[in-house]
């Protein structure tokens, strides 16, 4: 049925030896490029073969795996290298083919003439693959393989400019970080497959398997334990509270890896995991609660961050941030669906939002460049007045952050507005249902702030670059235009798979597609809500729903009105209001000085207790002890080389000593 | 071919005899024959590899009478099983390449060198298929000496402290299993036994309370050898002080030796004060493994930071070793050979630098990466496979050692070892980075050169090994597993095996089997929760066969902890 699937991740693989090997051989640039998008070209094809294949059966039939060859046995323990093929697998293989596809394309245009094009192609093949082996992986093994695989090619393409140190520090940062999730991810594994084997019989960790065998866990308990475990891992991978500091720093790797792996794709990781196995997280009501509040408070945190940062780059990591909390909210209020559904907009318009800046800085160092200047092209003080000069992308950049703010129409409203919909009206956190949708919503007003506070200061208003290089701006070729226009048009409609049952009801019925399409995934879930439903009892006020709904529409509102007033209108009020409170800017700017505490209370001691255990511990104690014995034995030695002076009186006297004593004893007993 | 393994072992002592017949101007010839011979040598090997059957029985044995002492015949027995054969397989298979890396290192007595090399090769191979103990104690103790002269003769500043050091540790220990033996032998002569084979002390069933001095005595000589904390501080030293093919046969294999005389030896022979001392044992270990990645971490000199990195992934063997069942076991088997080839792939990287700059001060160095490409690369997949990145070959050993861990009575130690994953990233990446990546500032690294053909001809077999293990390291499991099914059974102590406790069973097993289309897991070989609870036999069969629900396991997941077990975790 589904048996071309292997091609999907084969394709990149290839793609990524050809030029990881020849590529240094190759040179040319377009046949590097050609080769790399044209791979993942073929993945986006079979893909949609795949899911048109998918969409022919019938909804209870969804599901199918396709085994590659036998990977590890041993005992108890089985792992295939084996496909997955279902709406899940099917709508992430869609979006990171696709978008993938179509940042390989902008890359050629991008990263035109630099030194390392070759081995930037081939580990952006490789994250692809990658990132196929992570959402097709028919067992937690294989997708941890392929998690690990994405976290090691973020590594590597974060560290491209490896000459930077900055560049090398995030990469090694980002990946340390990302361990420390796997650390939580493979406790998770253990815990979940000794508990299932030694309680149950069922020696297993494949998806299908564990879902089928979910009825048998518990609640609470022990599928706490290995939900947070897993949730552990989420943080890492997908930047949340406390390990979400290594994302903004990945900024110093090329903008269209930015909007890949660390927008549209890899970060979302964690979301797609727990969506994965929503049936473990539903039996939890201690876990989800932990993910809304880490969700919620990823979200508002990382948005107070953006609205300071003067980096373009920066604000939209954090937006991602930010962002990455509302789909980890929607996983804790159990509204799994929606949190795919924002997955998969975001994939959108922040890939679009991505490559916009991409082209905005490409623009800006090809200026800067022509002029002397060594200002930064990154900063967006350097900015403004750029929507003449860079209209199409001005049209597209402006298209997304409409969506990403809200703004109602485009795909971000519908996505984000089911989210905080769910997270007020969800059965599983009684009053806490407030605070959560409280907490998303004042977020929505800070994201439509620093979205239009970006666009306002990079397109709006007096350029502030030197004339000289003024004149050196200009709009991007078109294989870099192309998917930035592809990109916000899915960013404008990609919402309408997804309305929202209110609104559907309202303008005739249409019923929320992507929701019935996903839900065969979260079958299980749904069973146990049922099972449960007396216990637990959502809201349904459809009069409320639409008040909450124009509420947050507001607050967005509210958010680029007051944008436009620092940063268009009256553009001497933010000078004075950070003259006013120097300290609160201070340290929204410095990140709230959250790596600072960590090197305080982590790095350093840690590096300390290195340092004692081999200069105290190593050196002194164990080596003191082995040369102490030798040096004792040697001491002893050579005291008894006292003895033997080699003059026979010596020894007379002392024989005749012995037998004096020997006699005395006898003669005396 | 019924003499390939003594063919194998004696290989290189032919290679040494025509070496005394080379003068010893003639460096080349040297060099080419003592290649020649490592690498046919490898080749016969490979005839083991290809005849092997997979089973759990030892094979090509040969047994014949050798020194009769009184009723009691110590013989020339060997043989290889699922445990001893891949290291032999390592062992030949670094052999050559350890030749190779020293090609232009040693100038000095090369003739001495080259019959260091084979001496050494033919006693790690000896040690690795004796079945006879006296042969074993002869081979274990005939290694010493050529790697005492290698540190000692060829090695850097430091030498004779880190060589006499080595030397003395290891003695220490080999004196004390010398005692254990000799009890040991006196033991098999009260019970009818008439030859030093491992074989027949295993049906000793030697009494617990004189087992734990026994166990001691021989965990204490193996422990040295791995090395484990607090032990290990000889480590550092003799690898910093040797020369790179001496760093590369130490790491790769002969700690290996301390590893595989805990499989072979220690535990088998005493499961009893094994199982005792578990916890101990596991403790050392997983502080070895969180303790020396630590001390990795702020190393100034690579190869020390190596040595240390050795120390920590020898502790997720041990861990492995004594977690008792078949994933422990395959993992800790399977790590052993992963950490040959990339700590030995290790050592000759940092030999690549060390011959072109005289130096391994990790500040001397920064940038190398722009100006040798096909280096950094391979540096790169070698620390990737040190750190255990899935896809190559560090990641399925330690997967199943922790895995294995965890199914045990060890979880909160395998918990413990788990973080190593996270430090190993820290200390291996941040050295990479400080070596590899910044600015090229240091002007004498500026005129460096790429890796040579020679040079690549190195890494290649050890890079594709990395590659080849970690995507597909089922043929390798497959040939050591009925041994390791074998082993675990053999293990479980006597004392164990007397009660069964009987569960009802949950019904769901049979609903999960129809539901997969694709192989069931295989059979339940774990002993989680309590070993006392499997049957003596051990079950190798398929779900189907066994009883479904775990012994021992109450329905709501709480593990009844019987008075047997001697460690519980709890």
């Amino acid at each position: 049925m589904f048996d071309n699937v292997w091609l999907i991740p084969i394709l990149p693989l290839i793609g990524f030896l050809i030029n990881g090997l020849l590529g240094k051989k190759i040179k040319n640039e377009t046949v590097i490029g050609g080769i790399a998008a044209g791979a993942v070209l073929g993945s986006f094809v079979v893909s949609c073969m795949t899911i048109l294949k998918l969409l022919s059966l019938p909804s209870t039939e969804r599901v199918a795996e396709v085994k590659i060859f036998s990977w590890i046995t041993s005992g108890t323990f089985n792992a295939d290298v084996a496909f997955l093929i279902d709406p899940l697998s099917c709508i992430m293989i869609m979006i990171v083919s696709g978008v993938g596809f179509l940042i390989h394309l902008y890359s050629i245009g991008y990263m035109h003439g630099e030194e390392g094009f070759y081995r930037y192609f081939a580990y952006l093949n490789l994250f692809t693959f990658s990132m196929f082996l992570l959402v097709l992986g028919n067992n937690l093994l294989l997708m941890f393989v392929g998690w690990e695989g994405v976290g090691l090619c973020s590594y590597l393409l974060i560290g491209y400019y490896f000459h930077k140190k900055s560049a090398g520090d995030a990469g090694k940062k980002a990946f340390v970080m990302n361990r420390v999730g796997d650390f939580g991810f493979l406790l998770g594994l253990f815990t979940l497959f000794w508990y299932m084997g030694s309680t149950h019989n069922i020696w297993t960790i494949r998806f299908t398997e564990m879902a089928a065998s979910s009825h048998l866990l518990p609640t609470g308990g022990i599928v706490t334990v290995i939900t947070l475990c897993f949730f552990l891992g989420a943080t890492g991978k997908s930047a949340q509270i406390p390990l979400y500091t290594w994302l903004p720093d990945a900024m110093e790797g090329p903008t269209p890896v930015s909007a890949l792996i660390h927008a549209a794709t890899m970060v979302t990781a964690g979301v797609y995991m727990i969506a994965r196995m929503n049936y473990l997280f539903i039996r939890s009501p201690e876990t989800l609660t932990v993910i809304a509040v880490i969700g919620a408070c990823t979200a508002l945190f990382a948005a107070t961050i953006g609205t300071a940062q003067n980096d373009i780059k920066r604000v939209l990591a954090y937006s991602t941030v930010s962002q990455l909390g509302y789909m980890f909210l929607a996983m804790g209020v159990g509204a799994f669906g929606a949190g795919i559904f924002h997955l998969m907009t975001h994939a959108f318009f922040k890939a679009c939002l991505f490559l916009g800046s991409g082209a905005v800085i490409h623009s800006m160092h090809g200026a800067l460049h022509h002029a002397h200047s060594h200002d930064d092209a990154q900063d967006m003080r350097n900015m403004g007045g750029l929507k003449s000069k860079m209209p199409l992308t001005f049209a597209t950049f402006l298209l997304a952050t409409i969506a990403i703010a809200g703004i109602p129409g485009f795909s971000g409203f519908f996505s984000k507005d089911e989210i905080l919909w769910q997270a007020f009206s969800n059965p599983h956190h009684g009053n806490l249902n407030l605070l959560l949708w409280g907490m998303g919503a004042v977020a929505a007003g800070l994201t439509a702030f620093y979205m239009f506070r970006l666009v306002f200061m990079t397109f709006f208003g007096e350029c502030r670059i030197t004339p000289k290089a003024k004149d050196h701006l200009h709009e991007s070729p078109m294989v870099i235009v192309f998917p930035l226009i592809v990109l916000a048009g899915l960013s404008v409609v990609g919402g309408y798979i997804g309305i929202p049952k209110v609104i559907g009801e309202v303008v005739g019925g249409i019923p929320n597609y992507f929701e019935h399409y996903l839900s065969p995934v979260f079958k299980y879930s749904e069973e146990y809500m049922a099972e449960h439903a007396s216990a637990h009892a959502g809201v349904h006020n459809v009069a409320l729903e639409w008040g909450l709904m124009g509420t947050s529409v507001l607050i967005a509102l509210i958010g680029i009105t007051i944008a436009y007033t620092l940063y268009v209108a009256n553009t001497g009020i933010p000078a004075r209001f950070t003259a006013a409170f120097p300290a609160l800017h201070r340290a929204v700017y410095n990140k709230w000085y959250i790596d600072e505490l960590y090197d305080f209370i982590i790095v350093n001691p840690c590096k300390a207790f290195g340092q004692f255990l081999w200069k105290g511990f190593d050196v002194v104690i164990v080596d003191g002890a082995v040369n102490g014995v030798a040096n004792t034995v040697m001491a002893f030695s050579g005291l008894f080389r006292l003895m033997q002076t080699g003059l026979l009186s010596n020894y007379a006297w002392s024989m005749a000593f012995g037998v004096v004593v020997m006699l005395s004893y006898f003669i005396l007993k | 071919m019924s003499n390939i393994l003594s063919l194998t072992t004696f290989l290189p002592l032919l290679g040494v005899l025509l070496l005394f017949f080379i003068p010893k101007e003639n460096k080349a010839v040297l060099r080419g024959l003592t290649l020649a011979v490592t690498l046919v040598t490898f080749i016969v090997s490979l005839l083991i590899l290809t005849g092997f059957k997979t089973n759990a029985e030892f094979q090509f044995v040969e047994n014949v009478p050798w020194i009769a002492a009184g009723p009691f015949v110590m013989r020339y027995n060997i043989g290889v099983d699922g445990i001893s054969l891949w290291l032999v397989i390592l062992t030949t298979f670094i052999m050559p390449i350890s030749v190779l890396s020293t090609w232009k290192a040693v100038e000095e007595k090369v003739k001495e060198y080259m019959i260091c090399l084979l001496i050494l090769e033919t006693s790690l191979i000896g040690a690795f298929i004796s079945i006879d103990m006296f042969l074993f104690y002869i081979y274990w103790e005939l290694m010493l000496i050529p790697m005492y002269f290698m540190i000692g003769i060829w090695g850097g500043k430091n030498r004779l402290y880190a060589t006499v050091k080595f030397f003395i540790y290891t003695m220490v220990g080999s004196l004390l299993m010398l005692v254990a033996f000799i009890y040991l032998y006196m033991l098999g002569t009260q019970a009818g036994v008439t030859d030093f084979s491992v074989l027949h002390f295993y049906n000793l069933k030697i009494d617990p309370a004189i087992q734990v001095w026994m166990f001691l005595a021989f965990a204490l000589a193996f422990a040295i050898k791995v090395p484990m904390f607090p032990l290990h501080t000889w480590l550092p030293d003799a690898h910093t002080e040797a020369p790179t093919a001496g760093s590369v046969i130490l790491a790769a294999i002969m700690l290996k030796m301390g590893t595989y005389g805990y499989v072979r030896f220690a535990m088998p022979l005493f499961p009893e004060a094994a199982h005792r001392f578990a916890p101990l044992l596991a403790t050392l270990a997983v502080i070895g493994i969180i303790y020396a990645a630590l001390v990795a971490m702020v190393q100034e000199d690579v190869k020390k930071l190596v040595a240390y990195s050795s120390v920590a992934h020898l502790g997720f063997v041990m861990l492995g070793l004594f977690a008792f069942n078949v994933n422990g076991m395959t993992g800790s088997m399977l790590q052993m050979l992963n950490h040959g080839i990339s700590t030995g792939a290790l050592f000759l990287i940092v030999g690549f630098i060390y011959e072109r700059r005289h130096t391994r001060l990790i500040t001397d160095f920064g940038g190398l990466a722009k100006q040798m490409p096909i280096f950094a690369t391979m540096f790169l997949i070698v620390t990737l496979s040190s750190i255990g990145v899935p896809g190559t070959n560090g990641f399925a050993g330690e997967f199943l050692v922790l895995l294995g861990g965890y199914e045990s009575e060890l979880r909160w130690w395998t918990v413990v070892a788990t973080s190593g994953v996270i430090f190993a990233a820290v200390y291996m990446l941040w050295m990479f980075q400080r070596v590899m990546f910044g600015e090229l500032t240091n002007p004498k690294n500026q005129s460096l050169l790429d890796l040579d053909a020679r040079e690549i001809a190195i890494m290649i077999p050890l890079i594709v090994l990395i590659f080849v293990m970690g995507v597909y390291p089922n043929p390798f499991i497959e040939k050591m597993d009925p041994a390791i099914k074998k082993l675990v059974a053999q293990i479980r102590p006597a004392s164990m095996d007397v009660k069964k406790i009987d569960t009802t069973s949950p019904a769901a097993h049979g609903a999960i089997q129809s539901q997969s289309g694709l192989q069931a897991p295989a059979g339940y070989q774990g002993m989680s929760g309590m070993p006392g609870a499997e049957q003596p036999a051990g079950h190798s069969g398929t779900n189907g066969q066994m009883p479904a629900g775990h012994p021992g396991m109450s329905q709501d997941g709480q593990t009844s902890e019987p008075a047997i077990n001697p460690h519980e975790s709890k």
